[in-house]
C-alpha cells in the first residue's frame, strides 16, 4: 500500500466541510450536523479507499457506497464535488428548483450518487443486494454503507443486518456514524440501541471500534475489513456531530438547521484553509 | 385569509388541550416531535407521551396495543414515514380490528418544499383511503385542524389526518363546524364547482376570485373528509352547478380527485377535471415555486375550471 498521504486528506476533509456550509447556508435548509460527523469518513472513503472514476461514474468495476442516513447528502455531494465527479458550483443550488442536488440522494439525477435514500433504515437494505450482486457475478467490488446511529432504531437495519451475515458478505462494509444524538435528542434518551457492539455481533457481523475523526484509524480498520471472510464488518465510528465548527459541535439543534449569514462566516473562519 | 398558520401547529395546540379534557389520550412520536409539534403535549403530560425513536413499524404497532387497553393514541410522524413504511401495521393492526387509533401524519404533500422527492408524500390519501374502516381528514386551515382533532377523538374507530408543514391561510371562524363525513360549503356559485381538500381550499377560494373578475360564478367546497365522502353536497353541486373542479395536494391518482369521481359516475355524471400533481414524483424547492411549477396554484385551477365549464 502506498503511503498515506495525510496532508491532503486533512485538505480534502476541511473542504468538504466547507462545502456542507456553504451549501447548507445557500439551501437555506438541511443538514450540518450529521454531516460534519461523517466528513472524515467520507474522505478516507473516497480519497483513500474506494475504487471510483469520476470521469466514469458508472464504470462497472466501480466500489459502492450507499449513504443510507440521507439526510446527510450534503457531505455525499461535497465529497462527490471535492472528487470531480460535478462542478462545485452545484453545491450552491443544492434544495433550489431544478437543481441538481436534490435535498436528499437522487441516484437518477446526480452522478456518483449509487442510491436514491432518505427514508432512513432503506438504503442499507439495498447494499445487500448490491453486495449479492457483486457475488454473483464474481466481481472484486466492495460495498460501503453509512448508517446513522438514530438509524438502527428502524427495524429494517436488523432484517438487512441478518440477510447480510447469513448470505457471508464478506465484501460489506457498514460504518455507524455514531454521534449519539438523532433529532429529538440524545439516542440513550429517544430509544436506547445499546449494547450495539454485541447486538451487531450476535447478528454474525464483524465489529470493529473506532474514533471517527482519526484518518489512522479509518484507515487501518478499513483495510483491516478488508482481511474479514465470510462476515460482513461492522466498523463503529465514534464521532461528534457537528465535528469542526465549535458552536455546531454536539448541539442536537443543528441536526436539521441551516447556518445564517453571519454564522457561515465564522463556521468558514473556524474551518480555516483556502477562501 | 390573511393570517397564516400551518396546520401541524394547530395540531400540536389542540393536542395539549384535548389532554387536558381527555385523559384517555396518550401520544406517540418517532423522534419527530419538534417537527410534528407533539412536543407541547410531551412537556404538558410526560407520562401519557411516548417516544419510540425512529421506528414507525413498532409506532404504529404499539398505538394499536394501547387502542385494546381502553386509551385513545394519537401517533404522529411525517405523512411519508406513517402512510408509506408503516402502512401494512396500519392496514392490519388499526385498520382491520377496527381499533381507535388516530394516524396524525403531518408534513405531507408538495409544501415539505426542500427535503424534496422522498418526503413528500402525494400518495397517503389514496393508501389509506383503500383501508376498510379508515376514516380519512385533510383540515384545510389551522381552525378546522383543531376541530378535527377534537372530532377524532369524539369518534370511536381509526382515522388518519394530514397536517401541513407550511403556514396556510386561515380561512375559518372560530365557530365553524366540523363534523366528519360533511363537506362544507365555502362559497357559494352556479357555474362551476371546485371541490377542494387541505391547503388547496384557499388556493380554490382565490381561484373563485379570478374567475368572478371574468363574470364566472364558481361554488367552493371545502372536502376535509375524503373518506367516507359527502355524497350528497357532491351530487347537489354536479346537479346544480354542470361542472365539477377537484383540487388537492396529491398526485391526481387515488386521491380526492378519484374519490369524486367514483361518486359522479355512479350517481349523476357531469363534465370534470381534477387539479394535482400529474403522476410524478416531485422535487426540492421552496413551497411557493413547487406549487406553480406543478401546477397547484390558484390561477392553474382558475385555468381548469374555464376547460371544463366550456365542456358543458
Ligand atoms: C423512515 C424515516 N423516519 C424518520 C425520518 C426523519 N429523520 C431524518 S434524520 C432523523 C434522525 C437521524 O438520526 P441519526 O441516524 O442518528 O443521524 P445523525 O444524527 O447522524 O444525523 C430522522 C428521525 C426519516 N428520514 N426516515
Amino acid at each position: 500500500m502506498a503511503k498515506v498521504d495525510y496532508e491532503m486528506l486533512k485538505k480534502n476533509a476541511t473542504e468538504i466541510r466547507k462545502g456542507i456550509i456553504k451549501a447548507v447556508h445557500a439551501a437555506g435548509s438541511g443538514h450540518p450536523g450529521g454531516s460534519l460527523s461523517a466528513a472524515d469518513i467520507l474522505t478516507v472513503l473516497y480519497f483513500y479507499k474506494m475504487k471510483v472514476d469520476p470521469k466514469n461514474p458508472k464504470w462497472e468495476e466501480r466500489d459502492r457506497f450507499v449513504l443510507s442516513k440521507g439526510h446527510a447528502a450534503p457531505v455525499l455531494y461535497a465529497t462527490l464535488a471535492e472528487k470531480g465527479f460535478f462542478s462545485k458550483e452545484e453545491l450552491l443550488k443544492l434544495r433550489h428548483i431544478g437543481a441538481m442536488l436534490q435535498g436528499h440522494p437522487d441516484m437518477k439525477g446526480t452522478p456518483g450518487v449509487e442510491m436514491s435514500t432518505g427514508s432512513l433504515g432503506q438504503g442499507f437494505s439495498c447494499s445487500i443486494g448490491m453486495a449479492l450482486a457483486a457475488k454473483l457475478d464474481k466481481k472484486d467490488i466492495r460495498v460501503y454503507a453509512l448508517l446513522g446511529d438514530g438509524e438502527v432504531q428502524e427495524g429494517i437495519v436488523w432484517e438487512a443486518a441478518m440477510a447480510a451475515s447469513h448470505y457471508k458478505l464478506d465484501n460489506l462494509t457498514a460504518i455507524l456514524d455514531f454521534n449519539g444524538l438523532q433529532i429529538d435528542g440524545k439516542n440513550e434518551d429517544v430509544m436506547n440501541i445499546h449494547p450495539i457492539k454485541e447486538k451487531w455481533e450476535s447478528f454474525g457481523w464483524h465489529v470493529l471500534e473506532i474514533d471517527g475523526h482519526s484518518f489512522e484509524e479509518i484507515i487501518s480498520v478499513l483495510d483491516k475489513a478488508d482481511e474479514i471472510k465470510d462476515k460482513p464488518t461492522m466498523i463503529i465510528a465514534k464521532t461528534i456531530k457537528g465535528k469542526g465548527v465549535s458552536f455546531m459541535e454536539n448541539q442536537v439543534g443543528w441536526h436539521g438547521t441551516a447556518p445564517k449569514d453571519d454564522e457561515k462566516e465564522k463556521a468558514l473562519k473556524e474551518l480555516g484553509g483556502a477562501n | 385569509m390573511n393570517n397564516k398558520i400551518a396546520t401541524r401547529e394547530a395540531y400540536g395546540k389542540a393536542l395539549v388541550e384535548l389532554g387536558k379534557v381527555n385523559e384517555k389520550v396518550v401520544v406517540l412520536d418517532a423522534d419527530l416531535s419538534k417537527s410534528t409539534k407533539t412536543a407541547a403535549f410531551q412537556k404538558e403530560f410526560p407520562n401519557r407521551f411516548f417516544n419510540m425513536g425512529i421506528a414507525e413499524q413498532n409506532l404504529m404497532g404499539t398505538a394499536a396495543g394501547f387502542a385494546t387497553s381502553e386509551k385513545i393514541p394519537f401517533v404522529s410522524t411525517f405523512a411519508m414515514f406513517a402512510s408509506g413504511r408503516a402502512f401494512e401495521i396500519i392496514r392490519n393492526s388499526i385498520g382491520y380490528p377496527k381499533l381507535n387509533v388516530k394516524v396524525c401524519a403531518t408534513h405531507a404533500g408538495i409544501t415539505v418544499g426542500e427535503d424534496g422527492a422522498s418526503h413528500q408524500a402525494l400518495e397517503d390519501l389514496a393508501c389509506m383511503r383503500a383501508i376498510p374502516n379508515m376514516v380519512v381528514l385533510n383540515p384545510a386551515d389551522a381552525v378546522s385542524a383543531k376541530k378535527a382533532v377534537f372530532a377524532m377523538a369524539e369518534y370511536n374507530g381509526p382515522v388518519y389526518a394530514r397536517f401541513g408543514r407550511a403556514a396556510v391561510p386561515v380561512i375559518y371562524d372560530e365557530d365553524m363546524n366540523f363534523e366528519i363525513g360533511k363537506g362544507i360549503e365555502v362559497k357559494e356559485g352556479k357555474d362551476a364547482a371546485i371541490i377542494a381538500t387541505g391547503i388547496m381550499v384557499a388556493e380554490a377560494i382565490k381561484a373563485r376570485e379570478i374567475l368572478s373578475k371574468k363574470g364566472i360564478e364558481v361554488r367552493v367546497i371545502d372536502m376535509h373528509t375524503i373518506k367516507p365522502i359527502d355524497e350528497e353536497i357532491l351530487i347537489k353541486a354536479a346537479k346544480e352547478t354542470g361542472a365539477i373542479v377537484t383540487a388537492e395536494e396529491h398526485n391526481i391518482i387515488g386521491g380526492l380527485g378519484s374519490a369524486v369521481a367514483e361518486v359522479l359516475v355512479e350517481n349523476y355524471p357531469i363534465p370534470m377535471k381534477r387539479v394535482g400533481t400529474l403522476d410524478t414524483f416531485g422535487e426540492s424547492g421552496k413551497p411557493a415555486e413547487l406549487m406553480k411549477k406543478y401546477a397547484l396554484t390558484a390561477e392553474d385551477i382558475a385555468k381548469v375550471v374555464e376547460e371544463v365549464i366550456n365542456k358543458k
